[in-house]
């Protein structure tokens, strides 16, 4: 998802009588649905497993303004560039909530972004791919915010009162993009023969990086499983991938387009669409920086970053001498 | 790194609200910056009109121990609770 | 350069051009702001100017034929009424900041004029508009006094913009027969008290920013207004118009 293969530096997931008496008491609550709260005692590794898991979704949130902003200048209709303006900027919001929500766990959100900046935090590789047409922005919010939505919305019930919060609020928003990209899609699959062309190729380009999104299997991971025992994973990736999956072929045959996988067929007695065999190796090597955009989606937030020294230090500079005069 | 702008929290009444509610929070040089950026970033959908602004390090939080201390004797007073004195049907108005 | 036969719709183009324009670039700076918090201003402020060039070129488009797309991605350069401040390029933060603030100072007292011009869906336009506008005024602003009295480095650059930018600050107060016509009519208001409270305006915050104020007689660049614009009008076109212009009569 935006955070994807989170660690949790367990080796195996903590049984009962593993657990000190003020883990045993902490675990009662997370069973009970007791929200967890910034000041409350909390396990070291679920703390730092909170920082990474939320602040790589704050991190994907940003760098995730990056692929649309590539087309804002070119959005051919003035509503299209208001709508599409619209969601970029709630992205950046979404991205300043997690971050808020990361912090009340003792951390910064500068130190959060030097570590995205140097490169050794991670965010989600859905976002390390070109948009190459006006019809990937159709196909980046009908799936990738349509993917996200799924993932958020049992977020919302999670453990940690900061992060649960964070997401009720992305979510109102989410559901707005996703229907935009749809929107979008509607239109070019409805458009001129050039038009639907471009709309079946970014379903082509975005399909399969959407299903990897989810991030692999983890029926046997030791992380998934400490997450779900932490309620900070709510459902297994496959199980969210399936989701995504069922709901959305229906959506591409209404638009008349192609699902650019042979092996998918239905299953009447499931109810569930079994499809083709994901590249894993892919996806590890997008994860790794091997991507079509991990450099220049990194460099692109370095430089802003760097470039605004100046007006930072600047303001802070101003803050400090109106300070000084009110004390004087 | 050069000095990080502090951490704010942010509080919005919206339009016909009792009180200012907790939104989250942002960060800013100096409170004016903090308001007017909270502006932009939580009221974006007009959701809100009145905008406080506080410093997260000058809040001062009940400690979750305190829970029972602090809280207990309000829970034992029920009777505070509207809802514990049921009103018959034909009774408007109460 | 066409001969515009209707002075109101030169008007409308006019106003629609400079929100068009100056909205476009500000885009391209979404996403790479310096602060999360100041990139999400930035981008509201660029919503708030697309749509005040959706209503003047909604209006436009009643007098002229087309609607407000047919207009913005479909005519050139020479056909652009936009005055040449709109057109700078981004540059650093301080550029930045620096036409956005002279654009809102002429901008708003524009606005306050227009409030209670004769054309009525005029006066409606700004009234939708002003509350907007105050604040962005207020807003780029503050930055300038910020920046202005925040470090040696921010002086400079904010100083470089100020002087830079100057020339450009003039082209909206540079009334032809066009204006004239507007003003003659009520529509508009005259160009004398709106450079007037233009100059104390920025006088009083470059004071405050501890800047100094260019010469107000300076020579001032002019005719983009009248389709004469700088080169760098032409790229921002190539890049927001080439959809429609290479799918000619497609809707999206």
């Amino acid at each position: 998802m935006y955070a994807q293969l989170v660690e949790t530096g367990l080796k195996k997931v903590q049984s009962i009588d593993e657990m000190s008496l003020e883990e045993q008491t902490f675990q009662a609550r997370i069973d009970a649905g007791v929200k967890i709260e910034a000041k409350d005692w909390m396990p070291d590794a679920y703390r730092k497993t909170l920082i990474r898991q939320i602040s790589q979704h704050a991190h994907s949130e940003i760098v995730g303004q990056l692929p649309e902003g590539n087309w804002v200048t070119r959005a051919p209709t003035l509503k299209r560039k208001s709508i599409l303006l619209a969601k970029i900027q709630d992205e950046a919001g979404h991205g300043l909530y997690l971050y808020s929500a990361a912090e009340t766990l003792g951390v910064s959100r500068d130190g959060l972004l030097a570590a995205l900046h140097a490169g050794k935090a991670k965010y989600s590789s859905i976002f390390n791919y070109p948009t190459l047409s006006w019809a990937d922005m159709g196909a980046i919010g009908w799936l990738v915010d349509g993917s996200a939505i799924i993932n958020q919305i049992p977020l919302c019930r999670c453990s940690y009162g900061p992060y649960a919060r964070a997401m009720v609020r992305v979510c109102k928003e989410e559901s707005f993009h996703a229907r935009q990209g749809y929107d979008i899609m509607m239109s070019l699959a409805k458009g001129t023969p050039a038009q639907k062309a471009m709309a079946q190729d970014a379903l082509n380009r975005w399909w399969w990086p959407s299903l990897m999104m989810f991030g692999p299997s983890d029926a046997e991971s030791v992380n998934s499983a400490q997450s779900s025992k932490w309620r900070i994973k709510l459902f297994s990736n496959d199980e969210l991938r399936q989701r995504m999956v069922d709901q959305t072929v229906p959506q591409i045959e209404y638009l008349g387009l192609t699902v650019p996988d042979p092996d998918l067929t239905f299953n009447a007695d499931t109810g569930h669409y079994a499809f083709g065999a994901i590249d894993w190796s892919e996806f590890h090597n997008v994860l790794k920086g091997n991507g079509p955009c991990n450099r220049e989606r990194l460099q692109t937030r370095v430089k802003a970053w760097d470039d605004g020294a100046w007006f930072r230090e600047a303001l802070v500079a101003y803050a400090d001498k109106q300070a000084s005069k009110e004390a004087a | 790194m050069s000095r990080e702008w502090p951490l704010w929290e942010v509080f919005i009444r919206s339009q016909h609200g009792l009180a200012h509610k907790h939104v989250g929070s942002l960060h800013a040089p100096d409170a004016e910056m903090a308001v007017n950026n909270a502006r932009d970033v939580y009221t974006r959908r007009n959701e809100g009109v009145s905008i406080w602004v506080v410093r997260a390090a000058d809040i001062v939080a009940s400690s979750p121990s305190d829970k029972g201390a602090l809280f207990e004797p309000a829970n034992s007073k029920v009777y505070r609770h509207p809802t514990f004195f049921p009103m018959p049907e034909e009774v408007k108005n109460l | 350069m066409a001969h515009l036969p209707d002075p109101k719709l030169a008007y409308l183009l006019r106003q629609g051009d400079n929100a068009l324009i100056l909205s476009q670039q500000l885009s391209q700076l979404c996403g790479k702001g310096p602060a999360l918090e100041e990139d999400m201003a930035l981008t509201n402020v660029a919503l708030d100017l697309l749509g005040q060039t959706r209503m003047w070129l909604a209006y436009a488009a009643e007098l002229q034929g087309g609607d407000e797309d047919t207009l913005a991605f479909l005519r050139d350069a020479h056909e652009m009424h936009c005055c040449l401040l709109v057109e700078q390029p981004n540059g650093n933060y301080a550029d930045t900041m620096m036409r956005q603030f002279y654009f809102d100072t002429w901008h708003y007292f524009l606005m306050q004029g227009l409030l209670t011009s004769t054309d009525a869906r005029i006066a409606q336009i700004a009234e939708k508009s002003i509350k907007e506008v105050t604040y962005h005024l207020r807003r780029s602003g503050d930055l300038v006094v910020r920046l202005g009295d925040g470090t040696p480095d921010s002086h400079a650059k904010t100083q470089a913009a100020a002087d830079a930018l100057w020339m450009y600050s003039g082209e909206m107060f540079l009334y032809d027969a066009l204006d004239d016509a507007m003003v003659a009519q009520g529509v508009a208001a005259a160009s004398a008290p709106l450079r007037a409270a233009f100059l104390e305006h920025v006088g009083e915050i470059f004071a405050e920013a501890t800047l100094t104020l260019p010469d107000p007689s300076a020579w001032m660049q002019r005719g983009g207004k009248q389709g004469r614009h700088t080169e760098h009008l032409g790229f921002i076109l190539a890049e927001m118009q080439f959809l429609q212009r290479a799918y000619p009569g497609a809707e999206w």
